[in-house]
């Protein structure tokens, strides 16, 4: 059974249909790209999936089991987590700080034991840590776990941001355009990144994306959306060669060449 | 009094005092529109509105007497005065504010109602002051409706003034821009509009509303006390909510709505006028949690 | 690239002596020298002082418990309050209420009070916390007014003239009637809000609410349930202000609504973020100011609160952090 499940998803925002429906699949162990052009729907599908956004009808099943009334705290409790187009980090902390928050709905100490501070809490916050700091180590930036957030260069932020992705211990893992704003060698190490996340973790991608070459080398499948309807769905060669995504990109440029 | 007699007394009782709510709320509804902030210290404009009536009619009442010329004169000059006292306060206190975070503007707008109730608390000592006024208190009928001539020109002025405000909300430039700034106000910056100019004047009108509401209620109730802001400012807030907040016929709507449950409410035999607050709390806890967008308003749907 | 410490923005010497100050407090020799010897001072305080001193010092102690309360609340998890004084009237009805009027024992309200609290802030809490902050200030406000009127209109809480009688607590057969029993009451309840406001603020729920004041949505990203963390924040900053409420019923004897309006809901407020929302020592510092400064200055009497309010503006405009500084560099507890 696919780990992960979009049966129909239709979102409207008043009498615009973000997305339409929408249907699609997701095994395990994979690494499968959105890809489409802008204002195509693809955060909208992520809102929807992460609970952000109620779809106006269809449905999503994750693991088996309906999604579509969710909060997200519990989506990303039952293994799916997110990294934000825009990076949400919490600015006023540092990136240990901020990473350690992934861990916080797989532990469970509350009042009582932030007072008692007994073993049983002890023990979490230090296996808090050490998880925060094995992500960090995993994306490569351990060294700058004291740092504030706010200080760390665009490259860096990201890979905070993913570690803390990671940290949640999730099944699928939904990245909004990681590649944006990052130059050729950080565009290799995170194929690399991204490779090794399926891999040696064991987590399946998902992954918005605007960078083509980008997509063509790490999706086994790739979808295409456009309008907020899938147009396309196959290998980066298959899809490459499909004449109404070649329209939906080309068409796009002609419109805005008048 | 028979049951048809009460019924129309509750009905006017609660679209009069209804007005009062809404002329205040109009200013919550305005403000929260433009700049996202519930102006905590529109409430104590409104008190203001009513001393500053009080002082003017007082000063002008050896001239032009103290009935309804006095009152109207006295009515115009508080509203402009203290409609510039409201972009006063926006300028000092608000538009530093802006970026920071929500915390503290609203933390700033109390401080600022809290100057404004302490300064007359000061002044007044305390006291509840006597708003006197030379009109008659003579009462006539209309069909079964029991009316003094004071009550009947305070409701219909109060419903004039709502028109008027609607009227300048959808017809004249200065509306159209208040509106597009509440719906997104960099873009509009982008198109030339003068904000900070557009914001003022919504201060401005939002205040003078509040002080002319101030004033209409030292007539109707006789006198006016440092702290009259604290109870409607809550009441009209529940109204702006009722309605749909940063709406304006919403707040208008609201305002009269709140007014007339709670006419009628305080006739249930449990809720007496002791419970009336309690009462109108409840109804705002209500709306809040069940409808928070109001009777006219829409779902906010804020982009990820 | 990025420095661990930014000293460039310290250049002045007062910055610098704040950083030396924190560098040094950062060892833990050094702070529990300085706790003990407060402690100590405090504990032999009124053995040497006079009665109005201990009473000043009680109402301090007292003002330290309910800010940091209000701490938890607004300062942690950054939600405006502004019915705080609703928490304290629960606590102080409750204990009056079962002691006056059903003779029970001081020592056997407070856990009643606890639960009180707890349901109070539950059903405050509950309903609004899913709101903009705006609209929960003026819910909770309203909320405030609520229990203040229903107290006020209700007759088994003694209606608009309150509840007497309210007794002693009795303690190894000693009845405890001197303000320094009380003193003692409320120093070690300031002692235990202190306490417990560190541990949780280096803790996993601490950390939470601080991740949901950062950015909400990114919090329930990562797995927080905002609705629910918020929740604790509400009901354990009710716990300490109906603790309060309790002791200071017991200490009064008589209380009555006019102890729990809207302006002792906006001075704990004031306190709060005069000393500086979230950070214990400013909130305490604040306390402390809040309670001493109409003391200090007796003739200005009823000019107090327009130079609060005007203190409050103009922190609000050019300080918003509060008057507690903080330390420039990286986060002290790693």
């Amino acid at each position: 059974m696919a780990l992960l499940e979009i049966k129909d998803l239709t979102l409207r925002f008043g009498g615009l249909c973000a997305v339409n429906t929408l249907s699609l699949e997701i095994e395990e162990g994979s690494i499968r790209s959105l890809i489409g052009p802008n204002g195509a729907g693809k955060t909208c599908v992520f809102n929807c999936l992460t609970g952000f956004y109620k779809p106006s009808s269809g449905d999503m099943i994750f693991r088996g089991e309906s999604i579509k009334f969710k909060k997200p705290h519990l989506i990303t409790y039952k293994g799916m987590a997110r990294t934000f187009q825009n990076l949400r980090l919490f600015k006023q902390m540092t990136v240990l700080e901020n990473v350690m928050s992934g861990m916080h709905c797989r532990t469970s100490a509350g009042f009582t034991a932030a007072v008692l501070r007994n073993k049983g809490q002890v023990l979490e916050e230090k296996k808090i840590r050490d998880v925060a700091e094995e992500c960090l180590d995993f994306v490569g930036i351990l060294d700058k776990k004291k740092y504030m957030a706010r200080n760390l260069p665009y490259g860096d932020q990201r890979r905070v941001e993913w570690a803390r992705a990671l940290a949640t211990q999730p099944k699928l893992l939904l990245l909004d355009e990681p590649a944006a704003g990052l130059n050729r060698d950080e565009k290799t190490r995170l194929i690399e990144l991204m490779r090794r996340i399926r891999d040696e973790r064991k987590v399946t991608i998902f992954l918005i994306e605007h960078d083509m070459g980008l997509v063509m080398k790490v999706s086994e499948k790739i979808f295409v959306i456009d309008y907020g309807v899938k147009i396309a769905e196959g290998t980066a060669k298959e899809v490459r060669d499909n004449p109404r995504v070649v329209e939906a990109y080309l068409g796009k440029e002609e419109e805005d060449a008048v | 009094m028979t049951a048809w007699e009460v019924f129309l007394q509750q009905l006017f009782n609660g679209l009069l005092v209804g007005s009062f709510y809404g002329l205040v709320a109009i200013g919550y509804s305005m403000v929260y529109g433009i700049i996202k902030l519930l102006n905590f210290a529109h409430a104590d404009i409104y008190m203001s509105g009513a001393f500053c009536g009080l002082v003017l009619l007082g000063f002008l009442t050896p001239y032009i007497g103290n009935a309804w010329l006095g009152i109207v004169v006295s009515l115009l000059i508080s509203m402009v005065a203290v409609g510039l006292l409201g972009v006063l306060i926006q300028r000092v206190a608000y538009r530093p504010m802006l970026k920071a975070p929500r915390l503290s503007i609203l933390i700033t707008a109390l401080a600022v109602s809290m100057i404004l109730y302490n300064t007359v608390m000061i002044i007044t000592q305390g006291q509840y002051k006597p708003f006197t006024t030379g009109l008659v208190h003579e009462s006539f009928y209309i069909g079964a409706l029991r009316m003094t001539e004071t009550r009947l020109v305070l409701l219909i002025a109060a419903l004039a003034l709502m028109l008027m405000l609607h009227l300048f909300i959808t017809r004249t430039m200065y509306g159209k821009a208040m509106r597009a700034i509440s719906l997104d106000r960099d873009t509009c910056q982008l198109m030339g509009i003068n904000v900070y100019q557009i914001v003022a004047i919504t201060f401005f009108v939002g205040s003078a509303l509040a002080a002319a509401a101030g004033i209409m209620a030292g007539v109707y109730y006789g006198t006016v006390h440092f702290f009259m802001g604290f109870l409607i400012g809550l009441k009209a807030f529940t109204a702006a909510v009722i309605g749909g907040i940063g709406i304006i016929p919403g707040a208008m709507l609201g305002g009269l709505l709140l007014g007339l449950l709670e006419a009628f409410g305080t006739q249930i035999p449990f809720i007496g006028s002791q419970w009336r607050d309690v009462f109108s709390f409840v109804f705002l806890i209500l709306f809040l949690i069940f409808k928070p967008n109001g009777l006219l308003g829409r779902i906010e749907s804020e982009r990820m | 690239m990025a420095e661990t410490k930014q000293k460039a923005k310290t250049i002045n010497p007062f910055g610098l002596a704040i950083e030396k100050l924190y560098d040094f407090f950062d060892n833990k020799t050094p702070r529990y020298i300085f706790m003990i010897a407060m402690t100590a001072f405090l504990i032999y305080l009124p053995l040497s002082s006079s009665r109005f001193t201990q009473e000043i010092m009680t109402n301090v102690f007292f003002y330290i418990v309910v800010c940091l309360g209000l701490n938890i609340i607004v300062g942690f998890a950054g939600l405006l309050h502004l019915g705080y004084a609703a928490f304290f009237a629960v606590g102080a009805y409750t204990t009056g209420i079962l002691s006056s009027v059903y003779g029970v024992s001081f020592w056997l309200t407070l856990p009643v009070s606890i639960v009180a609290a707890v349901i109070a802030g539950l059903a405050i809490g509950a309903p609004t916390l899913r709101l903009r902050g705006d609209y929960l200030a003026i819910v909770t406000l309203g909320f405030g007014e609520i229990i203040r009127l229903t107290v006020r209109n209700l007759s088994i809480t003694g209606g608009a003239m309150g509840l007497i009688g309210i007794q002693r607590p009795v303690l190894f057969g000693m009845v405890l009637n001197q303000i320094v029993h009380f003193y003692y009451m409320f120093f070690i309840l300031a002692i235990i809000a202190i306490f417990i406001s560190y541990r949780l603020h280096d803790s996993r729920l601490g950390r939470a609410w601080q991740y949901i004041r950062e950015d909400e949505d990114a919090a329930s990203a990562m797995g927080i349930n905002v609705v629910s963390t918020r929740l604790y924040a509400f009901i354990i900053g009710s716990a300490f202000g109906a603790l309060a409420g309790s002791v200071y019923a017991a200490k009064m004897t008589a209380i009555s609504p006019e102890s729990f309006m809207f302006i002792h809901s906006v001075m704990i407020l004031l306190a709060v973020v005069l000393g500086g929302m979230g950070k214990i020592p400013g909130v305490i510092l604040g306390a402390v100011i809040v309670t001493l400064f109409p003391e200090l200055s007796r003739d200005i009497g009823q000019y107090r609160l327009i130079i609060f309010a005007v203190v409050l503006l103009l922190l609000m405009l050019y300080r918003p952090q509060g008057i507690w500084p903080e330390r420039q560099g990286i986060s002290s507890k790693l």
